[in-house]
């Protein structure tokens, strides 16, 4: 028999309980403390700062507990959080120059003044699992070595100063802020940049591959990828100087591309820009290969009709919180609209039976 | 709830949803973007109509919440509830003692008056999004008045299928000016959009809009001469209710084809309950 919805309030409350219970699994198992996932969990942790936008290990670590390893659910209760504090300033630009670099890679040089630092990386490891980690243990440590004092300019500049790299474009305009402003089209490159990098990494990823295959060809190198701590300086009004603030990791990406020229110039080399909160290296390299493919039109490349060109389409599309959102919401009830599909599918069916009825009648 | 300001977003926040509103009053049926925030609820759950609930929310008003016309389905309850602990305003299940209505996909069936305003939750604001799936180019659209492609839609519509296949979120035109979605109510409450004594706002979070019919507002819901614009609801009564004029939810009650027909709004359906109108199976919703 029928029994109206009544109790949703109730359903909600046991939802919520059970939830909480799953989260903590078997209680004869140790609890994860926000500590453990920080400090060994650090790159979903550096994931969720980067697209939650938010810089702050402890909270991103106590998000993806909370959300019991989803992602995506914990980079939206960084999102919700964020959302709620008080906004005091803009940081001066970060100065990636003065990094202190952990790794520092360049596809375009064998060396380059500040030398190539393989860093802690997975490339060279071979996949296979540690079955040793089943049990606990320390790692052996790691050899020890005074960082380089050299300076580390970024390789780009060094092309550049040859006039192979297209000038960087300056401007005292400052930057747009997507949090604070809707969305507009067309968007200038520095709030693509802003989107990008607030982006769910694997939609960025798939438009940076699609761009590698063919769709929006930009033939990247990556000039230089760098991994490190950079100072975060502000402006304080009553001081009238800059004071440092913190310090913040970031990883970040400069590529190298197919140049322009025309008539009046010779060819350069373009660029292309990813930098990325933590180390999210996957992120930075896509990050800057999208950027590329968008910059077809000031560049005055034909529009092939790429996906990774098409800025409209990757910056409506970037972001995993609406796009989870929207997605998910068709499990809420529609059962208004369902209703009113159904009457008119009926109403249809029975138009076109009438109609053959009809036919017949006409040949009997 | 502490640490909190009244009704959740703080007052910079509200004055710029409020902006937003007035804009939209101004220029009814217009989308007017706005820098939607994230919300503790996720994209797709009602975040634009929240918002705009908050902005316009007073200590002294009383919210009501419906989803689907129900007061009690899941999402209602849940937000209805966020409003209790933000804002503590008082709340109420009754349309006409409502101030402030918050719904997903349904008008009321009770008239309202000039002293309420009505909420919309709305997915996708855009009313040539399905046909023009570009912002930058819809929005030139509405510039120029250029709506002949949701004409040839609906003609398109009645050429396949001799009627126009649209039943819900079904196209208006406002005052003679904008196009503009009703979010996705049935094609039912059309006609309710129209001349309504009470302020009606839609709020669009993910997609970032805020759009408005300002009281006694000319609405009128796309059609063609030789195929008017029809309302439609399931042809049966109300189970409970005995009501011929409610929109109507289909329950299915066993498998093997039984099913029934009850009102969509609860709170319609309660108060001619308790005025002594049964329906085919009673007034009791749990036998």
């Amino acid at each position: 028999m029928y029994v109206a919805t009544k109790g949703g309030e109730r359903a909600i409350e046991a939802a919520h309980r059970w939830l909480a219970e799953e989260r903590r699994g078997d209680p004869d198992v140790p609890e994860l403390t926000v500590a453990q996932i920080r400090e060994q969990m650090t790159l979903a942790v550096n994931r969720v700062m980067a697209e939650g936008s938010l810089y702050d290990r402890d909270l991103a670590a106590l998000a993806i507990k909370q959300s019991r390893g989803d992602l995506i659910e914990a980079v939206f209760l960084i999102r919700a959080y964020r959302t709620t504090l008080p906004r005091f300033g803009a940081s001066n630009p970060v100065a990636t120059d003065d990094m202190a670099i952990a790794r520092r890679v360049s596809a375009t040089f064998k060396d380059a003044p500040g030398g190539q630092v393989l860093g802690p990386t997975f490339d060279y490891t071979h996949r296979l699992l540690d079955f040793a980690l089943l049990a606990d243990g320390d790692p052996p440590p790691a050899d020890m070595r005074p960082a380089d004092p050299a300076p580390a300019p970024h390789v780009l500049q060094l092309l550049d100063r040859d006039g192979l790299m297209e000038p960087l474009p300056g401007g005292d305009v400052p930057p747009g802020d997507l949090t604070r402003e809707p969305l507009a089209m067309p968007a200038d490159r520095p709030v693509r940049l802003q989107a990008l990098t607030r982006g769910d990494e694997g939609f960025v990823l798939a438009m940076a591959y699609s761009t590698q295959r063919g769709y929006g060809r930009t033939h990247a190198f990556v000039g230089e990828l760098r991994i490190g701590t950079c100072a975060v300086e502000m402006e304080i009004p009553e001081l009238g100087f800059a004071v440092e603030i913190g310090e913040i990791e970031l990883s970040e990406c400069e590529t190298v591309n197919q140049f322009t020229g025309s008539r009046k110039e010779p060819p350069q080399f373009t660029r292309g820009y990813g930098l990325v909160m933590g180390q999210s290296e996957r992120k930075a390299i896509a990050m800057s290969l999208v950027d590329r493919a968008m910059r077809w039109e000031e560049l005055g490349e034909e529009a092939t009709g790429a996906p990774a060109q098409d800025a409209e389409f990757v910056l409506y599309h970037a972001d995993n919180i609406q796009a989870t959102g929207f997605l998910e919401h068709i499990k809420l009830p529609h059962y208004v609209d369902f209703q009113s599909e159904l009457e008119l599918i009926r109403k249809l069916r029975r138009a076109a039976a009438e109609a053959r009825q009809e036919v017949r009648d006409d040949r009997a | 709830m502490t640490g909190y300001t009244f009704a959740y977003l703080d007052e910079t926040t509200k004055r710029m949803i409020r902006r937003a509103i007035l804009k939209g009053i101004a220029v009814p049926g217009y989308q007017v973007p706005f820098a939607s925030r994230e919300m503790p609820m996720p994209y797709g759950w009602g975040t634009g109509g929240v918002q705009v609930t908050a902005a316009c929310l007073t200590p002294e008003d009383r919210l009501k919440v419906i989803d689907q016309g129900a007061d009690d389905t899941t999402n209602a309850v849940s937000i209805r509830k966020f409003f209790e602990r933000t804002a503590g305003v008082a709340t109420t299940t009754r349309t006409a003692e409502a101030t402030l209505i918050q719904t997903r996909h349904r008008i009321p069936e009770e008239p309202l008056t000039e002293a309420q305003i009505l909420v919309y939750q709305v997915p996708i604001p855009e009313p040539l999004r399905f046909l023009e799936p570009r912002e930058s180019e819809t929005r030139r659209m509405h510039a120029l008045e250029e709506y002949g492609l949701m004409h040839v839609k609906l003609y398109e519509d009645i050429a396949r299928h001799g009627a126009i296949a649209t039943a819900y979120a079904y196209p208006v035109r406002v005052e003679g000016r904008y196009m503009m979605d009703p979010s996705p109510i049935p094609k039912f409450d059309n006609p309710k959009l129209s001349q309504n004594a009470a302020i009606q706002l839609f709020g669009a979070g993910r997609e970032q809009r805020i759009y408005a019919l300002p009281p006694y507002t000319d609405v009128v819901s796309l059609d063609f001469e030789d195929h008017p614009f029809e309302p439609t609801r399931a042809e049966h009564a109300c189970a409970l209710c005995g009501a011929c004029d409610s929109y109507l939810d289909e329950v299915l009650t066993d498998d093997d084809g039984g099913r029934m027909f009850v009102c969509s709004d609860t709170d319609f359906c309660t108060r001619r309950r308790d005025d002594g109108h049964p329906g085919r199976r009673g007034t009791d919703p749990t036998t």
